[in-house]
Order: C-alpha cells, then structure tokens, then sequence
C-alpha cells in the first residue's frame, strides 16, 4: 500500500448559477497575458452544448485520454511512445486556434480620437494574434445558455447514442432544459497529459497530486493538448510552451482557497483532501467501464480506519493532511453520501473533480398528456393545450426515468453510460428534498419522507448533514486545506528571494520567442 | 582568406555553439520549438515533415561518412548509384519541405507575427545550403566517394587542432561554400529555435509514464533521526 494525499474537488452541479465568476477570477489571475488569451483553465459550459474546445467531448476528433485494448491494457488514444514520437514533426490530432477562437479586441481608441463626422464611429475587432481587423467568428462562451439552437445544443457529443425520438423530445420548446458544467482541470490520478508529455516536463506533485507543467522543461512538442480528454491543456501560442490550471498552488499551499472555488457565487465548490492507494492506479485505470467509476471510488481510503492511518504516516503524510482528510468534504460527498460522480469516467485518467449531477431537470417536469391519462397529482397544472407540467413531490421518483433530459444523457456525462448509477443519486437527492419539504413545508408526511429515505437507504441524521453541506456550508466547512509544510519542505518553492517581484504566472524571466 | 574562412571560422562556430547553447539553456525557459501549428495546421503536414525527415536522413549520411569514411570508399559502382540516388531524394524532400514551410510563414499572417528575424534568417541559410547540397550532388559526382576521401580528412582535421586548409582550398567553390554554409549553421544554432534538436525526446521511450516529483525525501523528512535536508532538490 502506498498511500498519497490528493486534493480533490466537488461541484454541486444544482447551485451553479452560470455566472462565470470563477472563470472572470481564474482569467484575472492567470491567464491574461500575450498568448494565453484564449486559455479558460476555469470555464462554465452549458449543457447540452459543444463546451469549449468546440465538441471537446468527441475524441474521435481529439483523440483524448486512453483507451483500452483488447489484451487489457490501456494506452493512450492520440499520444504515447510510439504515436508521440512518430508524430512529433506534426500531430495530426492537435486542435488548432480556430477549435477554440481567435482572440480579439475592439479599437475602442478609434471611438475617442474619431474627428467630427456625420456618422458614428466604431470599434472595430482586431485580432489579438496579428492586430489586423478580422470578422469574428467566434467568442468564449458564446454557446452560453443557447440549449436547443441547433449550432450548439444539438452538435453535444453526448447525445450520439440517443435515439432521433429521444433527442427531438429534448429539444421542444415546452420541455427544453439546461444547466450549467463548469470545469477545471481534474487534477488527474492517471493523467494523459503527463503520460504524453515527450520532455517529461508535466509532473505530478506528490505531496497534494496537483498536476503541474515545468516550463523550463516543456519544449512544445504539444503532444499534451491532445492526450488531455479534457482539453484543459492548452498550447501558449506566444511562448511556444502549454499552461494548464495549477489548482491555485500559491493559494492552497497557504491554505487559501484557490481563485475560482473563492469567488464562487452559489458557493458550489468544495474542495478536500482525499487518500488513496498509488499500487491501484493502473489497475483501477483499467478496469472494464462498466466498473470504472466504482473501483475509482473504491480506491480512495478511509481516513479514520487505523490501518489507513498507520500507512499513511509511514509514507509521510503529515499529522495535519491527515486531519484535513477525516474532515474532507470530499470524502463525505463521494464516499460517504455516494452523491458526486466523476465526469466521463471512460476517458480512464482518474479525474479527481466530482460533480453532484444536477436535480433541475428532474424537479420540473413536463410530459405529454396522453387522452384521458389522469395527472400525477393533484397538484400539477394542467395547462390549455395538452401539456402537463409536474411539479408534484408525490409521484416524484416515478419521475426519475421519465425526466426532461432522458438519464441517458446524464449517464453519458457523468456515469460513463451507466444509468442506473445516476439513477441512484437522483433518488437520494430527492429523497433529502421530500425530506426536507416535510421539516419546512410540512405538507409532505413523516412517514412519506421516512418511506423516501429508508427508499435509498439514507437515515434523517444523514439526510440533514447532506442538507446542512449543501445549503449552509460555511466557508472553513466547503474548503478544507491542510497546510503545505513548508517548514519540513524548504525547497517547496523556489527560494523566495529569488523569485521576490515576479508576479502573475510567474515567469522568471520575460517569455519571448527565440531571441 | 582561406586560412580564416577553413582555418578560423570552424572553431569560431564550435566555441560560439558551446558557449551559447549553454549561455541560452540556463533554466532551460528558453529551450522549445516554438511550434506554430497550433496556428495553422493543414499547410504543415506537407511541410514539416518532408523538411524534417529529409534533414535529419541527410545529415546522418553525412555524419555516418564523417565516422566511418571507409564504409562509402569501399562500395562498389551499383551500391554508389543506388545510395546516392535515394540520398538526393531526402534532399529534396528537405528542400521542397523548407520552401514550403517559407511559402506557409510568408503567406499567414498568424504565423507572421510569431516570426523572429532569426526565423528568417535561419531559413534563408538552411536554402541556399540545401540548394548547394543538390546542386553538388548533382554535379559533382560521386560524392560520397569524395567526401570520404577528401573532405572526411579535412573535417578531421579540425578536431585534431591541425586543420588541413590544402584539401578544401582545391574543392570546387560551390564545396567550399557549403563547407562555410554547415559552420554558419551550426554558428546560428543557438540563436534560433534550432536549439530544440538539441533537446530531442529520447529520454521519453524509456522512461515511465507517469511522473511524480516529491519535494522532499518523503520518508526520510519523518524520520527524527535524520537532519532535515538543507540542499536543494534534484529537479531545481
């Protein structure tokens, strides 16, 4: 057993707003400077939609994460040893500018030193690669909110294996639904980019798993652009260098949260230490799909179990990390509740960012009245025509299969195709609201709600903790982050006199092109 | 002028590529090929790789005669034909390779604005050392023959600190500037992004994987036996 701490992340997909304040932070602070313009290591894609890079889901295009062979190993789909090496003069799978979008200004001078004329100025876009004026076709996010628009909703990867019934019902104007996805780097146990990375310039740091690219190191062969399934290493255009999301370390390390789980508005971010056994990885990574994503939970350790402990202590895992993973929110998300699920488990990097799937589309539901059907309740409205809209709590797990998105869809987000696991934390999601709705409201009876509970095996103490986690979390309770010990780790950083007056990503010397 | 254009300028070029590789690798920030595909992709195909699989052919050939000259003065008439002609193909491979990469540079204003001076520079040299390299094969035959019995002595020559001028003073003058045209290439190595050859990712077929730096000695650092480490880790 060879135990490492990790810092893992939930997103609670139900209290995201989509208002992209995370992604405005992590910008902010990372990502706004020459050649980095078009990265969004933070972004928040509505779903059904085509994300960002356009369609990234869709590794027949990408050729992302690692795909397993009939002799049951796994190896990397668009990358690798052979594949890297062969293609290093020029990788056919690399995503070009125009997969995401050119990055543009606007010539707002022009609107100020315009002289007096009849007609009003304007500001025209330049490009922000070549400074010439270019028509823009594309921006960051412009897919947002745009469900049902067939440029966007309709192009989602996900719904390849729906059938043409079930993608039509999604998409009628009475039913039409979305929510949001934000993502950032994962954060890999089995991460592609690493693997893929010729100059061995990504690593994985031990202490806390945050995966980091050495820009001293990294030569721009660009073979981690397209082994990340991701899509959340990009390729810095100026410097001839990638850059990924580096989990805030300057923050974590002294216990701050990172920039976009800070400013989070609905507070749906939590983030946490999790345990687990390094001996597993390869084989958790290569399990068949269908058991993927529960020998990845399996495979994260019980912080309070002794042996755990001991083991941990033997490999160096200070007294503190442990602390901070008995209290992860992480583990209580995951493991203990079973509500959070990776996303695309079947990519097989062991991503460490899990999503709560969301309950929206399920909670307001729409069906088609068929002739005399009689309503679910005796609540629900009936509208003129013959439409029926549910909102009633009564028959709600009835609801579960019949949800405006089909589970299908969700399965092939966040349950690498397996419905009834998502299935399973509806149920428990809705069972904790009838819960709730019968402590507040009171409409709903004691033994409904404890009929809902005992339904998906959940007790009221348990149903109030998740209620308590999700809706009142106080800040020290959504992040805990144990200290980096710098103080056993002088080297952890640079020394500090060295790299005192740098700022930003930290460049410590200017980034330019060759001479 | 021959004693400093084949006397001279070699060790010129080799103290300046030493020193400056290394004067350039320092933290090794500035160490990449600054690809530009990301930038534009479909022209590149047709470009790179006939570029690069054609060079680095021609430049092992040269540098297989230069270790073992007697494997080309021992090869019989059919074998020299043979050689020769498929070496010429590699050459204009690299050449019809770079020109379409300048036509790719001159053409994309994208691919402009990440152009340097060097690029261009650079780009123009490798030409008319490519163009002379055709032309002398074509020309001047066989020169693999040649090359092994004359030029190999004088390269050699080189490395022994006694420099033989007398044996490429004779050459042709299109030899004798291609001669020029190798220093200069390796004079300009590392001001340009050719540096990333010298970085290629060899060391990527043996290695694991994955990788995971520890910032300290993950078992020793618990052990209050030991002094805690005051020297830096191995990667800084």
């Amino acid at each position: 057993m060879d135990i490492r701490s990790q810092m893992s992340m939930v997103f609670h997909l139900d209290k995201c707003i989509g208002c992209h304040t995370c992604t405005v932070a992590c910008k902010n602070i990372w990502t706004d400077r020459e050649g980095a313009e078009y990265m969004w290591w933070n972004n928040v894609e509505t779903k059904p939609g085509t994300g960002y890079p356009t369609k990234w889901e869709d590794q027949e295009i990408y050729k992302g994460g690692w795909e397993k062979h009939s002799s049951g190993n796994i190896a990397l789909k668009g990358a690798g040893k052979r594949k890297g090496l062969l293609n290093i003069f020029y990788n056919p799978a690399l995503p070009t500018i125009d997969d995401y979008y050119e990055p543009f200004t606007y010539k707002y001078l022009d609107l100020i030193e315009s002289p007096q004329q009849d007609v009003q100025p304007v500001a025209r876009p330049v490009s922000l690669i070549t400074g010439k004026p270019i028509d823009i076709k594309m921006g960051p996010n412009w897919d947002d909110d745009l469900s049902g628009t067939p440029d966007f909703a309709r192009k989602d990867p996900n719904l390849a294996n729906l059938s043409a019934a079930e993608q039509e019902a999604m998409f009628q104007l009475e039913r039409m639904a979305f929510f949001y996805l934000p993502r950032i780097c994962n954060h890999c146990l089995n991460p592609a980019c690493v693997a893929s990375c010729p100059s061995g310039a990504i690593y994985k740091r031990g202490e806390d798993g945050v995966v980091l690219i050495d820009q001293s190191v990294c030569r721009g062969w660009r073979m981690c652009v397209t082994a990340c399934p991701y899509k959340k290493t990009y390729y810095n255009w100026s410097t001839g260098k990638s850059e990924k999301c580096l989990l805030c370390f300057p923050r974590i390390e002294v216990g701050e949260a990172p920039a976009c789980m800070h400013s989070c508005v609905g507070r749906i971010r939590y983030l946490g230490v999790m345990l687990y056994d390094a001996d597993k990885i390869e084989q958790v990574a290569s399990s068949d799909e269908k058991d993927l994503i529960q020998n990845q939970i399996d495979m994260y350790l019980d912080p309070h179990d002794p042996e755990v402990i001991a083991a941990a202590k033997a490999n160096g895992i200070a007294d503190s990390t442990l602390r901070a993973a008995q209290n992860s929110p992480i583990y209580k998300f995951v493991k203990e509740w079973k509500i959070a699920l990776p996303l695309h488990a079947e990519f097989r990097t062991l991503p460490n960012l899990f999503y709560v799937p969301p309950m929206l589309p399920v909670m307001a539901m729409v069906g088609e009245q068929k002739g005399d059907s009689p309503k679910l309740h005796s609540v629900a409205k009936n509208w003129d025509d013959k439409w029926l809209y549910d909102t009633s709590l009564d028959e709600i797990f009835g609801t579960i299969e019949n949800m405006r998105f089909p589970l299908k869809y969700m399965a092939n987000l966040f349950g690498a195709g397996n419905e009834d696991l998502l299935a399973d934390k509806l149920k428990k999601l809705m069972a904790i609201r009838i819960y709730r709705r019968h402590v507040t409201v009171g409409d709903i009876s004691a033994e409904k709600s404890a009929a809902a509970l005992a339904d998906v095996n959940l007790t009221a103490d348990e149903a109030e903790a998740i209620y308590k986690m999700t809706s009142l979390p106080k800040f020290n309770e959504r992040f805990v982050i144990p200290a980096a010990h710098r103080e056993q780790a002088l080297e952890m950083l640079e020394a500090t006199e060295e790299v005192k007056g740098n700022t930003g990503f930290g460049f410590t010397e200017p980034p330019v092109r060759g001479l | 002028m021959d004693i400093l254009l084949f006397g001279a300028f070699p060790y010129v070029a080799i103290v300046v590529f030493f020193i400056g590789t290394i004067w350039r690798y320092q933290t090794g920030f500035k160490y990449s090929s600054l690809s530009s595909q990301f930038l534009e992709t479909k022209k590149l195909f047709l470009s790179s790789v006939p570029f690069h699989v054609g060079i680095l052919v021609i430049l092992t050939g040269h540098f297989i005669g230069f270790l073992f000259p007697s494997w080309f003065t021992s090869a019989g008439g059919d074998g020299i034909i043979s050689f020769e002609t498929i070496t010429l193909a590699f050459g204009l491979s690299a050449i019809a390779g770079l020109i379409f990469l300048m036509i790719r540079r001159f053409q994309n204003e994208r691919i402009m604005t990440v152009t340097t001076k060097m690029d261009i520079l650079i780009e123009f040299v490798l030409l008319v050392q490519f163009g002379l390299g055709i032309w002398i094969a074509v020309e001047l035959r066989w020169g693999s023959q040649w090359y092994a019995a004359v030029m190999v002595p004088y390269l050699r020559s080189i490395f022994t600190l006694d420099p033989n001028i007398s044996a490429v003073s004779a050459m042709p003058i299109a030899v004798q500037l291609h001669v020029i045209g190798a220093f200069l290439f390796i004079l300009l190595i590392p001001f340009t992004r050719l540096v990333h050859f010298l970085v290629a990712p060899f060391h990527y077929i043996t290695r694991p994987y994955q990788i995971v730096r520890w910032y300290w000695d993950k078992k020793a650092i618990r052990d209050t036996d030991t002094p805690w480490t005051t020297t830096r880790p191995k990667h800084l």
